[in-house]
């Protein structure tokens, strides 16, 4: 395949972010051990970056309470990023503490979604990262912005695509270095991908967008391909589509890491990542987890026995 | 990039969905679904809007059993005017059988693979097209159309890679032949967005895009970034099977056919007409799924159950 022929990026960055956003959304809550391994066996795939946990009240969410030992416990491999989410100052002065070397920031381009999940405006935690973004420019500290609801929102409904430009450029003009345009409740589809994209591609560069799709719908490959066509280089994903939908009980939520390695090599694109070592640790913690894997890739490998 | 955003579409203005659940999907289940069973599913799947419905397969019920009642299906369905119900016909016999039990489109199934046409059918390729001469002869003669399936377009179970100037070239034997359709089967799931643009390059070559169509399998969860991309170069014929029904025979536990809700929740989403009601055709798929006493494959139906 040449993947510049036809305009695809050569290289896409996988950002995983199975054991954060995955293990947050799972009902088990795994112990802090299992925690470590599973990050230790990904940052053995070539990933070139595994996001570890969340610097947020154990109060708010129980599955990211060890944060700190989770930090101080993980083998730091050369080469690999360490990114933490921290909400706010405080968030951010503990990860420091215990070791963090690069922090991510959640914004939302939907009002409802910010009062109901953080319980306040958008302009006002646009205000408090900006704090953490000030704290980390001081420090050297990279920052990362996500943006949650960009192609829907559960409350709100329909988003439009000028208010994700909006929160997008926000966040990019106090210093994140990419900004994560997530679809959060997965309804989005290459239609809606395409148009969001356009109008975020006015206000930020395209080197600095990564998209994190949710396949509660079964659209996120295709939004996925949508966004690389476009020119984006950067996607996140969950190892075996860890992390369900909080909104769609029982539905699925992240795109698995295996099926988007698997589509990325038959289109030629280099990822570093080993997929075979990708659904090892897969395997590792649904075997923790007791359940069954969401990616179809590992599904039909271990099935057929072939990979 | 040069000109990526271009890349992106102009998609068809409207997508025929070719609905295959009554036949390749249940064909592909384990458990046998009663003739009233099935005759209630094509029934239901005439109310969603879907214009052509694949009823049946008049093959001996030695090799399948779920089809043996091929006759009392077809001669039991309500046959709604402007909905076309093809049926699999094997050979001059099946053919026979299916035009006196009222059957007014046949397909024929030929491979892009030798060794799996020898395990299928124990023949050749070309000792296949020569039995289909024969349907092709009798179905001209009876002014009825014949749809061509070509297996194993972008990989085949036992000799793996398959080379797209041979699927160009039994496809275009096929539609030489008189099939005024080719359907392009990923019979295995394998094929990523960079196989499918290769293939249909090769295949476009040989056949109009008019007359082309793709039949996904999503084993590898590949299947709508492969029919985006199909869309992309001007296919606009899909078969998809309602609920994802029909394992994958060379995976056990594996999935098969793309579910029709999931492919027509994109088609929505681009804008695309295809005609068919989202709301039935998740209300059949629940029918057929209660009655096979088995969870559905469409992520769409998950999600939506539980909003």
């Amino acid at each position: 395949q040449e993947p510049q022929a036809s305009g695809l990026p050569e290289y896409i960055k996988i950002v995983e972010v199975g054991p954060r956003d995955g293990l947050q959304n799972e009902k088990v809550i795994v112990p802090t051990d299992i925690k470590i391994e599973l990050i230790n066996q990904l940052s053995k795939t070539g990933l070139p970056v595994v996001e570890v946990t969340s610097f947020v009240s154990s109060k708010w969410v129980p599955q990211m309470a060890d944060h700190k030992e989770v930090m101080r416990g993980i083998e730091r491999h050369p080469g690999v990023h360490y990114p933490v989410l921290t909400p706010n100052l405080q968030g951010f002065h503990s990860a420091i503490a215990a070791g963090a070397t690069e922090v991510s920031v959640f914004g939302a381009a939907s009002e409802s979604f910010s009062k109901m999940n953080i319980n306040c405006s958008i302009e006002e935690s646009i205000e408090k990262f900006e704090e953490v973004a000030k704290s980390a420019r001081n420090m050297n500290i990279p920052v990362r912005g996500y943006v949650s609801c960009a192609l829907g929102c559960p409350y709100e409904g329909n988003i439009i695509p000028a208010k994700v430009a909006e929160v997008s450029k926000r966040l990019y003009s106090m210093g994140c270095y990419e900004i994560s345009l997530g679809d959060t409740i997965g309804v989005g589809t290459p239609g809606s991908m395409k148009k969001m994209l356009e109008a975020v591609m006015k206000e930020i560069p395209l080197s600095a967008l990564a998209v994190h799709c949710h396949d509660t719908y079964g659209q996120a490959l295709a939004n996925i391909l949508t966004a690389i066509q476009m020119g984006v280089s950067v996607v996140d994903s969950s190892v075996s589509g860890l992390g369900g939908c909080p909104y769609a009980k029982g539905a699925t939520g992240n795109v698995a890491t295996e099926d988007v390695i698997y589509m990325l090599n038959g289109l030629g694109i280099n990822t570093g990542v080993n997929l075979y070592a990708v659904m090892e640790a897969g395997n590792f913690i649904c075997t923790a987890l007791n359940k069954k894997t969401n990616s179809k890739v590992a599904q039909a490998s271990f099935n057929t026995g072939t990979i | 990039q040069v000109s990526a955003a271009a890349a992106v579409g102009p998609y068809p203005k409207q997508v025929k969905v070719v609905e295959v659940g009554p036949r390749d999907g249940l064909q592909n289940e384990k458990n046998v679904v009663p003739t009233p069973v099935k005759i209630s599913l094509i029934n239901m799947l005439s109310e969603t809007g879907l214009q052509v419905i694949e009823a049946t397969s008049f093959v001996s019920p030695k090799w399948v059993p779920q089809m043996a009642d091929h006759t009392e299906v077809m001669q039991g369905i309500n046959k709604v005017p402007g909905i076309s119900y093809p049926v699999l016909t094997p050979n001059l016999k099946g053919f026979q059988a299916a035009v006196a039990a009222g059957a007014k489109e046949v397909s024929i199934f030929g491979a892009a693979s030798e060794l799996f046409t020898k395990k299928n059918i124990n023949c050749s390729i070309e000792e296949s097209l020569e039995r289909f001469s024969e349907v092709m002869a009798a179905a001209r003669a009876a002014n009825i159309p014949v749809r061509g399936y070509v297996s194993c377009v972008l990989g085949c179970p036992y000799e793996g890679k398959i080379s797209a100037a041979k699927v160009a070239e039994v496809s275009k034997k096929m539609y030489s032949m008189g099939c005024y359709e080719i359907s392009l089967g990923d019979t295995i799931g394998v094929g990523t967005p960079g196989s499918m643009k290769e293939m249909l390059t090769m295949v476009m070559k040989e056949v109009p895009v008019g007359a082309l169509a793709v039949h996904c399998h999503d084993t590898y969860g590949q299947a709508l970034a492969n029919i985006l991309v199909a869309l992309q170069m001007g296919v606009s014929v899909v078969d998809a099977s309602v609920a994802g029904l029909g394992g994958c025979p060379y995976a056990q536990g594996a999935s098969g056919n793309v579910a029709t809700e999931d492919l027509v929740y994109m088609l929505n989403g681009l804008g695309i007409h295809t005609g068919v009601d989202l709301q039935k055709l998740m209300d059949t798929g629940t029918f057929i799924c209660n009655a096979l006493n088995r969870r559905t494959n469409s992520k769409v139906s998950q999600a939506s159950c539980r909003l």
